[in-house]
């Protein structure tokens, strides 16, 4: 372990302030990046930060974005992302980024300064019940009230932050407990007697299955996040490939499973694609890995449950079997543990499959499959926000790290750019944060810096969190941001268009910055893009500047809507094609 | 449609200051019923032991028991209508006891096995206990003139034999 502390900066003997122990705790951890902005109540925390070099700090212009970089930097490395915030506007401005992390189960330590203990409770500058506020968006969060409390707390924080169901945990510490000083004894091994993570799958439950699966007409795969959280796209693989099954993923799952695999349906739910949400409506025994029955997955609950199917649900977290939707076969346990010992009774067990039926299953989707309900009328004027994905796949050869903010722009690179690993593809699926994609393309750029990044955002959300272009120009992060940009706030344009009667109410933004200028104010490269012939060019110009940051505004056609398109409130099966229009 | 029914949940927690406002925001949160909530340290003062009076149908209920114990805090959930349970709850109501009152309210205690702790010119003080509809059927037969005010303490439960909760 690398540990630089400058002579003079401890007491006499050997003990440490509590800044200090904090900072020895992070280097314990292994962490390599700490996002954050000082202010009063981690003033202490950051004169450590400067006596040290083993990790880095990156200094955010939002708190915020801090979060958000922390939460990518964890997306795609699968390491716990560590953020840093002072006392009061500092956490509160770090509560979307935390909630965000929470909804997709992100593990993330969060340290946030608070006033000292003496003034809290007696509204001080800067004060916030952080702890109280952030409640509600944790998976835990722990106030330190002693010195000698910050390294056990720490540990405990990093554990539970990662196991189980991951998600972020918030540390929350005075700023004289930062002052005080004690011996530093970093605890090896951590227990709490009342979290026990459940890990390994019941095996009784496994072979029924199994059972289930081998002799269904019409199965089906769901796959979820949490077989890229859980890391266990290899298993998943092995088994789709030894049962020969169909799979769809959503929106959180894709690069979970090969998208230019046979057996790949696409995405499915509310803009999934035909095949996939018709024979996830159709078949007769599904099998959910990871994944949670979401309403932007199902549909209406209603209609998806008309058809009665035998129901198999693997998940470490108990509260998300049957929370939405019954299931038959509740498996609870670490995927990938479980997609092991699943595979690992198909090769003792070589289980006879129902082979006729699975056979005339493929056929129907199939037909399903030659709706093509991905195809969309290329335009020689307008620039299809489609057609830019498509590109963007082409140029970065599919193996880019997207990510991407929220709304139609999300949804087409959800749809086009087709993801073929995990942890490629960024983005806020639960609670839909417009605004993450920038600071997410920071987290990865920095967590992979040889990489290619890209950003897909709109002109609605990459405002946001714009103030990050500065960010980016501070660390010289060679990200490519494509700006999809229509004009309008599109997903909110679109419902507008189909259940308000075309009333567009506040959904048009006037007076849009010159996002080229704006991006050459901050020192990176801008280019507008207005014609589709100068998309590919485009594209290959800005990859081509490897250690530049690129800012593509694609100026795109405003009318167009992201299909197919299952309304509020419709069930899987009715959804409205690009065709039907 | 499911049914709704009336449960008594008891959890043992870590003794930690939020543990309370953990189980408060998460039944908030979520939209779950409570009727009502009691907790204090148990005999190991690092464990406090919690018992919630909700109500919901089977599947509401069993959602409840998953989020409590996902709560990092909780150490234990036990749902008590699982098996066979004694509830108690403590009232103390403060009644009239003037003319004919004084004679009346002294009989009522009587009946219901309460006792009277406290006894001024105009007014009793009558301790009561016994599961939640005997407090409240001792509220229905009082004249409700003569109750000046209550206070109960909510449902405490513990499982019949052999039915433990402990670490």
């Amino acid at each position: 372990m690398k540990f630089a502390m400058e002579p003079g900066m401890a007491n006499s003997s050997k003990q440490l302030s509590g800044a200090e122990i904090l900072i020895r705790c992070l280097h314990e951890e292994n962490v390599e990046f700490v996002f954050g902005y000082p202010g009063g109540a981690v003033l202490h925390i950051y004169d450590a930060i400067f006596h040290q070099d083993t990790f880095k700090h990156i200094l955010v212009r939002h708190e915020q974005a801090a979060l958000h970089a922390a939460d990518a930097y964890s997306r795609s490395t699968g390491k716990v992302g560590v953020a840093l915030v002072t006392s009061g506007p500092g956490a509160t401005n770090a509560v979307t980024g935390i909630a965000t992390a929470y909804m997709d189960s992100i593990p993330m330590v969060i340290i946030s300064g608070q006033v000292p203990t003496y003034a809290i409770g007696e509204d001080a500058f800067q004060e916030c019940d952080t702890v109280g506020i952030t409640r509600p968006c944790v998976k835990h969060n722990f106030l330190v009230k002693d010195v000698k409390d910050i390294a056990a707390t720490m540990k405990k924080a990093f554990y539970v932050a990662a196991s189980g169901r991951p998600g972020p945990v918030l540390v929350d510490i005075p700023k004289d407990i930062t002052a005080h000083f004690c011996d530093f004894d970093y605890p090896e091994t951590v227990h709490l007697r009342s979290y026990n993570p459940v890990t390994k799958g019941h095996l009784g439950q496994i072979k029924k299955a199994l059972k289930l699966l081998t002799e269904a007409k019409r199965p089906m795969v769901y796959s979820g996040g949490g077989v890229v959280l859980g890391d266990a796209s290899e298993h998943l693989m092995k088994l789709i490939q030894s049962l020969g099954l169909p799979i769809t993923s959503t929106l959180m799952g894709l690069g979970g499973f090969p998208a230019s695999d046979p057996k790949f349906l696409g995405m499915l739910g509310m803009h999934g694609t035909y095949e996939a949400n018709m024979a996830m409506q159709d078949c007769d025994v599904l099998l959910a890995v990871g994944a949670r029955f979401d309403d932007r997955v199902i549909g209406n609950t209603a209609h998806f449950l008309s058809n009665p199917r035998t129901i198999i649900h693997i998940d470490i977290d108990p509260s998300s079997i049957s929370k939405r939707v019954k299931i038959d076969v509740p498996i609870v346990g670490d995927v990938k543990s479980v997609l092991a010992d699943m595979n690992e009774l198909i090769a003792t067990e070589k289980p006879k499959q129902n082979t006729v039926e699975l056979a005339s299953w493929f056929k129907q989707i199939d037909a399903w499959r030659s709706k093509k309900c991905m195809n969309f009328a290329q335009s020689s004027e307008l620039i299809k926000p489609q057609y830019v994905i498509q590109k963007l796949h082409e140029v970065t050869k599919g193996e880019a790290f997207v990510t991407s903010d929220v709304g139609q722009h999300q949804m087409w690179a959800a749809q086009y750019y087709k993801f073929e690993q995990p942890r490629r593809w960024i983005n806020s699926g639960g609670l839909g944060t417009m605004g993450v994609g920038l600071p997410y393309a920071m987290g990865v750029q920095l967590a992979h810096p040889n990489a290619q990044v890209a950003c897909v955002t709109g002109e609605g959300s990459i405002q946001m969190n714009i103030q990050e272009l500065s960010t980016c120009a501070q660390y010289q992060l060679p990200i490519k941001v494509i700006m999809l940009n229509n004009r309008y706030l599109g997903m909110v344009r679109q419902w507008q268009e189909f259940f308000y009667e075309n009333r567009y109410s506040e959904s048009y933004m006037d007076s849009l910055p010159d996002f080229v200028k704006l991006a050459e104010a901050y020192g990176h490269v801008g280019m507008q893009i207005t014609k589709p012939g100068d998309v590919e060019g485009a594209l290959k110009e800005a990859f081509a500047m490897k250690s530049r940051f690129v800012f593509l505004d694609f100026i795109t056609d405003q009318k167009e809507n992201v299909f197919p398109m299952i309304q509020n409130g419709k069930g899987l099966s009715e959804m409205i094609l690009a065709e039907d229009l | 449609m499911a049914t709704t029914a009336r449960h008594i949940i008891s959890l043992l927690m870590e003794n930690e200051s939020g543990a309370l406002s953990r189980v408060a925001g998460l039944f908030s949160a979520r939209g779950y019923n409570i009727e009502s909530l009691t907790v204090a340290p148990t005999e190991d003062p690092t464990l406090s032991r919690m018992t919630i009076v909700t109500s919901g149908s089977d599947e509401v209920i069993e959602q409840i028991i998953k989020q409590l114990n996902k709560l990092i805090d909780v150490v234990k959930v036990l749902d008590l209508n699982d098996g066979k349970f004694i509830e108690r709850e403590l009232m103390l109501v403060k009644v009239k006891a003037t003319g004919t009152f004084r004679e009346e309210m002294k009989r009522m205690c009587d009946i219901f096995r309460g006792r009277i702790i406290d006894v001024a010119d105009g007014s009793f003080t009558i301790e009561l206990t016994g599961s939640g509809t005997k407090l409240d059927a001792f509220i229905e037969s009082l004249d409700k003139s003569a109750i000046l005010e209550t206070v109960r303490t909510g449902a405490s439960g513990i499982g019949r034999g052999d039915r433990i909760l402990k670490v």
